[in-house]
């Protein structure tokens, strides 16, 4: 089981996010997902977040209790959800918004430079694809496949082709990272063998 | 006569969909073929009003933004007669303001659906936040004596799902059917399957067809209490239709004897009926020593505590409520003869927890984990609970 | 209210088939207005040549809301001030019928007027006849939303202090399309405005302004159903086309009456249809139908066709 938190201001797509992933999970990678948001004074403005249960079986708690997956969009979402993050959790922030604590290690992070990269292929709107991509190379939590199965509906005909761009741009940045990190943290395994 | 059709195609989307629990409300009326939704904004229920609006065309349905929910509630009874098959949704303040109507629906016996997305109260409370406070209201709110049929949903595939039967049990007892959601499960969102419309099973309205001059619009004191057909307006029966008292030809009739045979008509057709009606969902009840008794969103948090409880060697059944009304008494007043304690988790101040105690009747602890509303309980409070019941 | 009321309403009434004799006597008290209106609004539909299986009558709550009761059509007898909403209803879900609304003036235009803006706002394809009595008569003759400015009621026993709703210019304003005023004196006039309202396509909305004589009259001394005739006929003076602002009702002041709005604009259902032909073609139909009816759709052509056969 798998609790994923998307965060971030009201306007960065944050509820398209869960929705996209939830309904891909659920509908084409056959696992079961329940997406929940918060509703109301609190959703407009200021931190927005909606969230993801994920399982191999029926969802039962359908909230996030203590997240595996942060995904942090903007400065004040972050400092609002940072802390709940469980220890060794993967955190995605949206490196040009959020300015991060200093790393103590406490949980994995995974910046990306998504509104950048959104706005090369000609939207900022599409960054929340491109955070998509990322999300799912990072985490395997969802397949390629099956959120771009999930889009049409979700996103605007005339948008499709660009949505599915961006997500593409997010997913290759996703894997490249994650292969500089593996390679990384072998180096680092054996950085620390070396000194032993 | 209950008579089953398969559903009209044009209503019926079928396929998987991720869908909030609300949308799915309008979907399962659909494609039990309603066709006429009167409704009022009100979060969190709005929704599904929406959503009708827009499917409304395609499916050949006809969607009305009334001036108020008195207007939306009274304007479906107009609808049901006029041959509709007929749906609002509200949630408290406007559930508030339909009580008197809802009794007038009662009373002539019409068909139709109401959803309440529940939220918290009372007056304006937590507009945007869970609660299961209209309980009660649903049962008693309008005034004097009758009976309802409420279900509640866990979950968007069961709004579907209870959408169809509320509409098949309205045709079926000719009486209004609640469904008690809650805004957890009305704005969450899961997988919904639509099946088929070659699947799906509706309940036609049960139409007179006998010779004009003998139509009564009422039975009263037939075989189960079952309710006689229905006509619709403009097909010459000219028939009355009034909240007074009346005789099964509609007329009023100002006298204690015709107020005993309409009223215990009313209240018989379900309660003698209960078993057929009454619906449940009940896991490792043999042998437990708690069970616990929980309905709509709550069970879906109970069920957790009742999971850690059985982990720590606690005999814990489960039992979820899915009609509330008319309350499943035979299955508690068991469970109450073999166990411990009931625990009873609601996201209000204790409300079903009486009707529990009530059949209960002394034969086990009742604990109730009652919640001013707002949000879902913290499965460790149904827990102690749990371990209290036991100890 | 005077229960054994005058049976000879019943059996005199040349409107007869039209009432459900087997109700009779009917409540009302003797010299009360609201008969008139029921048999003018008989006497119009029966003129009108309409199929009477075709119009529905919705009334509300209160002496004159038990006329949904008494008229042998479909009828519905709802709460108080909830006869609009349940028309409403009746109307979009059946549009063939014609749906006539009759019932008070403190159930439509107190605690029922939010509907009546609404109805006439949306223009409603109903037919509203409202028996303006001045006072709530089903509950003891409380102040109403029509009583004049100085009139004595139960709850304004030292003279009504509260300015009064000018029927009409209510109706005008919020858009109903057919609008006139009439007296229980005016029978004639009353039905053929009923038949024209019957036609009319919109919200029609008539008013008949009639007497209580057991509580309004004799509360304010104005005598019995005989002075409050005199009265109308004294001082009700005809005024078609007149500017509904102008036909405000004083303290037994002069009564303006007659035809003052008729206008062409479409209705509700006009509209709903029209929009959604518009986004999906021909492909749009409102509401199938039930079963047993395509089942003798499909008997009809079986037949037809087996005869074509021979
Ligand atoms: C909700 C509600 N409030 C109050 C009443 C009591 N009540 C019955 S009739 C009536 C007034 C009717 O007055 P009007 O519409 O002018 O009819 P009239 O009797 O004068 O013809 C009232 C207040 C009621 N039946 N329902
Ligand atoms: S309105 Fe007045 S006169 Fe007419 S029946 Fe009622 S109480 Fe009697
Ligand atoms: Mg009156």
């Amino acid at each position: 089981m798998m609790e994923v938190r998307f965060s971030g201001f009201g306007g960065q797509g944050i509820v398209r996010c869960a929705l996209i992933t939830g309904k891909a999970i659920s509908l084409y990678d056959n696992k079961f997902a329940t997406m929940t948001q918060s509703f109301g004074p609190e959703a407009r403005g200021g931190a927005c977040s909606s969230q993801l249960v994920v399982s191999e079986s029926r969802v039962l708690y359908p909230y996030v209790t203590v997240p595996g997956v942060l995904v942090a969009l903007s400065q004040e979402a972050y400092n609002l959800y940072e802390p709940e993050l469980g220890n060794g959790g993967i955190l995605i922030v949206e490196q040009d918004l959020v300015k991060q604590k200093p790393d103590t290690g406490r949980v994995q992070v995974f910046p990306v430079p998504a509104t950048r990269f959104a706005e090369e292929l000609g939207n900022r709107l599409f960054a929340n694809l491109v955070v998509i991509g990322f999300f799912a190379a990072v985490t395997k939590c969802v397949t390629p496949d099956a959120v771009k199965k999930a889009l049409p509906e979700l996103v605007p005909g005339r948008f499709l082709k660009a949505n599915i761009q961006a997500f593409d741009k997010g997913y290759a940045y996703g894997n490249e990272i994650m292969a500089a990190k593996s390679g990384a943290s072998v180096t680092a395994d054996a950085m620390s063998e070396g000194v032993e | 006569m209950v008579r089953k059709v398969k559903a009209d195609p044009k209503g019926v989307l079928e396929g998987p969909h991720f869908m909030d629990g609300d949308h799915a409300l309008a979907e399962g009326a659909l494609a039990a073929g309603c066709r006429f939704f009167a409704g009022y904004p009100i979060t969190p229920s709005t929704e599904t009003a929406e959503r009708f609006a827009e499917r409304c065309p395609e499916a050949g349905g006809l969607f009305i933004q009334m001036e108020d929910e008195i207007a939306s509630i009274t304007a479906l009874i107009g609808g049901a007669w006029g041959g509709q098959k007929v749906m609002t949704v509200t949630s408290g303040p406007g559930f508030s303001l339909m009580m008197e109507n809802i009794g007038l629906a009662c009373m002539t016996e019409t068909p139709m659906v109401i959803a309440n997305v529940q939220r918290g109260g009372p007056s304006t409370g937590l507009p945007t936040l869970t609660a299961q406070q209209e309980m009660m209201q649903v049962r008693w709110g309008s005034h004097g004596d009758y009976r309802v049929i409420a279900l509640v949903p866990d979950s968007p595939q069961e709004c579907f799902d209870l959408a169809i039967e509320a509409f098949n049990l309205s045709e079926t007892y000719r009486t209004p059917v609640f469904i008690m959601t809650d805004e957890t499960v009305g704005h969450m969102h899961e997988k919904v399957v639509i099946p088929p419309a070659s699947e799906i099973e509706v309940v036609e309205r049960n139409w007179y067809t006998g010779p004009k001059d003998q139509y009564k619009p009422y039975k009263f004191g037939a075989e189960n209490h079952m309710p006689g057909p229905m006509v619709k307006v403009g097909d010459g029966y000219r028939f009355h239709v009034t909240g007074l008292v009346h005789d099964e030809r509609g007329y009023p009739q100002a006298t204690v004897e015709a107020g005993k045979i309409n009223i215990t008509h009313i209240i018989e057709k379900i309660d003698s009926n209960a078993d057929k009606i009454i619906r449940f969902e009940a896991d490792q009840l043999e042998g437990a020593e708690v069970v616990v008794v929980s309905y709509g969103i709550t069970s879906r948090i109970a069920i957790k505590a009742v999971m850690d409880a059985r982990k720590q060697g606690i005999k814990t059944g489960n039992f979820r409520m899915i009609t509330a009304w008319p309350f499943p008494e035979k299955q508690i007043r068991e469970i109450a003869s073999k166990v411990k304690a009931i625990v009873v988790p609601e996201i209000n101040y204790g409300q079903m927890v009486r009707e529990v105690e009530r059949v209960a009747g002394g034969r086990c602890k009742v604990i109730s984990v009652n919640s001013t509303g707002g949000a879902v309980h913290d499965p460790s409070e149904i827990l102690a609970a749990i371990k209290e019941g036991r100890s | 209210m005077n229960q054994n009321a005058n049976a000879s309403f019943a059996q005199d009434n040349p409107m007869s088939q039209f009432l459900r004799m087997e109700r009779m006597p009917h409540i009302w008290c003797p010299g009360c207005g609201i008969g008139t209106v029921v048999t003018a609004f008989a006497e119009a539909i029966k003129k009108s040549g309409l199929d009477l299986d075709k119009i529905a009558i919705v009334s509300g709550i209160g002496c004159t809301g038990r006329t949904a009761g008494y008229v042998k059509l479909d009828s519905f007898h709802s709460t108080h001030g909830r006869a609009i909403p349940l028309a409403t209803g009746l109307k979009l879900a059946n549009p063939e019928m014609k749906v006539v609304v009759f019932s008070g003036d403190g159930d439509l235009f107190s605690i029922g007027g939010n509907h009546f803006i609404h109805a006439a706002r949306r223009n409603m394809d109903i037919t509203v006849v409202c028996v303006n009595n001045f006072t709530y008569g089903m509950t003891g003759g409380q102040m109403t939303p029509t009583t004049p400015n100085t009139a004595n009621a139960s709850t304004t026993p030292f003279g009504n202090y509260e300015f009064p709703f000018s029927l009409p210019f209510l109706a005008d304003a919020c858009g109903a399309t057919y609008v006139a005023r009439w007296t229980s004196l005016h029978a004639r006039q009353i039905s053929a405005s009923i038949k024209e309202a019957l036609n009319h396509k919109g919200f029609s909305f008539i008013e008949v302004i009639a007497p209580c004589t057991t509580l309004y009259q004799r509360r304010n001394r104005l005598g019995d159903g005989l002075d409050a005739l005199e009265y109308y006929q004294n001082d009700a003076e005809i005024a078609h086309g007149i500017d509904t602002r102008e036909v405000d009702i004083g303290y037994q002041s002069k009564i303006k009456i007659g035809k003052f709005v008729e206008r062409d604009k479409p209705t509700y259902l006009e509209n709903v249809n029209q929009k959604y032909t518009n986004v999906l073609g021909d492909e749009y139909q409102l509401y199938g139908k039930t079963t047993p009816e395509k089942e003798a759709e499909a008997k009809a052509k079986a037949e037809a066709a087996a005869k074509g056969a021979v």
